[in-house]
């Protein structure tokens, strides 16, 4: 096993060799950017609005994001393999159409109801990553027909009824616990810790590794000895089932099973993932950007609302940050080459 | 080379390859001895990347036998040969630009740390992982900043350099290299050959796939000249001139069993300026 698993090794010491510094590091991190990005925009509005830096609006700004979030997880794993999913915001519809319906109307039992939206979810992942990979497809291309399928899916499952009247077990997670003097809904917990969860995966696994790989090269990846085809199945179907999640955390936030939920939320999910600092051509980014590329769009939004900003000048504003954050991406990778 | 006489590393008997009417390769024949730099060169279409990948495991050949240290081996794919020590270092480099030179040294066959941290929640040693590549970049001489310098902040050569440690660095048998210098400049084409000799006086074979005459005559110890699917002549890169290899190549000359040159094509050995010794 070790001849297998360890390249044979010599002791010397290599004096050239040396790690940079943690602050070296700390600039050249492609995180800093939006970081830097968050904690200016949280400034200005601690500055301009008495509300913002408040515990229960920055609690507010989480619940808001936690949805869009979830799905962002998801949309970055399948970024980082250089695809891109157009369907998730669908997908999460039909899957919180199916946790609603079927427990509403008590043909299963609540958990087991949600256990089936998750399953759903994840199988719609998994079509995808199959139909990119083995035939294979664009994934712009499978996923924007997806979209449709899963849009209509969820429009002829409802009959265009809003699913109310919920049991208890849906709702859960939209409820608060008192930390200090602010309440924090335990589905922010959720989001939070599936954020910590795969940035955990991505930089301390194999996995994580190979998906980078991935993006960065199909075949480099193949000629090293991953299974390429297996992996990205499984990057989609783990994302399926992220948007599975965002389903769930939606009906708790809403109380309700909403047909028209989710349809812009494919393209916000994308701005997220491209404002904390995740490349669209694969193989660079991570999920710690993410989140705070989905809180920049939050605080955005929150901010501008709290100063009353018209909401239309908001979708404005996220627009035109989407396109610096690309820019700046296009131009880095240039000067990478 | 005084090592002659001693059992090849890598040896193939008769190996055939079809696909549907062409025949890749037509009963060819390899030897590649222990310590040695073998260039393999052939005319585009001689059927030399078919050769290698039967030997590499990325083609299973359909007749013929390869050995490796003296047994009878098959390879089912690149993986099954890699599992057997032979590594190789692809023209295209296969590196992931983004990572840094450490994560690409061990893509693939990541060390996870040990006790519960690495057994249940898959972590990685990345500390390891990065004193293990340096060791091996020191070992080769290979002067580089920091590892943990992604792969694409790197000039051609020290990529492809990368490349090489990463294959040395695995390999237990034999390290074989598409057209290593192909895409590099002069300076940095005189460092990839300094680097391959010293894989070599580390005692790993080479196997060296190479278009560069100059190259070829520089670093190879013998020389297998393949043509229409098989070997044309295996030999010393001091008997010939690289005029009458390239013409052995051509087929204007062939060897004969003493090691004499017989014109085969009496109007292109004129051409290339060749005849018979």
């Amino acid at each position: 096993m070790t001849a297998t698993s360890t390249p044979p090794s010599t002791s010397t010491p290599y004096a050239e060799l040396k790690t940079p510094t943690t602050v070296r590091r700390l600039l050249t991190q492609p995180t800093t950017g939006p970081l830097v990005a968050l904690l200016l925009a949280c400034a200005f509005f601690s500055v301009s609005t008495t509300q913002f830096l408040t515990g229960g609006n920055l609690s507010l700004i989480v619940q808001q994001v936690m949805v869009v979030g979830t799905l962002a997880i998801g949309q970055t794993l399948i970024i980082l393999t250089a695809g891109i999913d157009l369907s998730c915001g669908a997908v999460m519809a039909f899957g919180s159409i199916v946790i609603a319906k079927m427990a509403a109307e008590g043909t299963v039992p609540p958990l087991a109801a949600i256990a089936l939206g998750l399953i759903v979810c994840a199988g719609f992942g998994m079509l995808n990553g199959a139909l990119v990979k083995k035939i294979p497809l664009p994934p712009f291309i499978v996923t924007l027909g997806m979209l449709n399928v899963a849009f209509a899916l969820t429009h002829i499952y409802s009959e265009e009824q809003t699913v109310s009247s919920l049991p208890g077990p849906l709702t859960a997670l939209g409820q608060t616990f008192p930390l200090g003097k602010t309440d924090i809904t335990y589905g922010s917990l959720v989001t939070i810790a599936l954020f910590l969860l795969l940035a955990y995966s991505l930089s301390s696994t194999s996995w994580g590794r190979h998906v980078y790989a991935l993006g960065n090269s199909p075949e480099a990846a193949r000629l090293n000895g991953i299974r390429t085809s297996r992996l990205a199945i499984g990057v989609y179907t783990v994302a399926g089932l992220m948007y599975g999640i965002a389903a769930l955390l939606l009906i708790s936030r809403t109380g309700v099973g909403d047909p028209q939920a989710g349809q812009t939320d494919n393209l916000d999910s994308i701005t997220a993932v491209v404002l904390g600092g995740t490349s669209l051509f694969g193989g660079r980014g991570s999920v710690l950007g993410t989140f705070i590329g989905v809180l920049i769009v939050g605080v955005f939004r929150n901010g501008l609302q709290l100063m009353g900003v018209a909401s239309i000048y908001q979708t404005l504003i996220t627009g035109i940050l989407v396109i610096l954050a690309v820019t700046v991406d296009q131009i880095s990778r240039r000067k990478a080459r | 080379m005084t090592a002659t006489t001693s059992t090849p590393i890598l040896q193939a008997r008769g190996l055939v390859k079809r696909y549907g009417h062409v025949t890749a390769i037509d009963g060819a024949d390899f030897d590649l001895l222990p310590g040695e730099v073998l260039a393999v060169i052939g005319d585009n279409g001689a059927g030399k990347t078919s050769l290698i990948k039967a030997l590499t495991g990325a083609v299973v050949p359909d007749e013929g036998e390869i050995r490796l240290h003296g047994k009878p081996i098959q390879f089912s794919g690149p993986q099954s040969a890699r599992a057997h020590g032979i590594e190789t270092v692809y023209q295209d480099l296969a590196v992931a630009a983004s990572m840094d030179i450490a994560s690409n040294v061990f893509l693939g066959r990541e060390l996870r740390r040990p006790g519960i941290l690495g057994s249940a929640f898959r972590m990685l040693d990345k500390k390891r992982m990065r004193q293990e590549a340096a060791e091996h970049m020191a070992d080769l001489k290979i002067g580089l900043r920091s590892l943990s310098q992604a792969v694409e902040t790197l000039s051609g050569g020290q990529r492809q350099a990368v490349a090489v440690a990463r294959a040395v660095a695995w390999a237990r048998s034999v390290v074989v290299m598409d057209e290593p210098t192909a895409a590099l400049g002069v300076k940095e084409s005189g460092q990839v050959l300094d680097l391959i000799r010293r894989v070599r006086d580390k005692g790993m074979p080479v196997v060296l796939i190479s278009h560069n005459m100059p190259h070829v005559f520089e670093i190879a110890d013998r020389i297998h000249v393949h043509r229409l699917g098989r070997r044309a002549a295996l030999i010393k890169p001091s008997d010939y001139s690289m005029a009458e290899v390239v013409a052995i190549m051509t087929g204007a000359l062939s060897v004969d069993e003493t090691g004499g040159t017989v014109v085969a094509d009496s109007k292109a050995a004129k051409a290339a300026g060749v005849q018979a010794t």
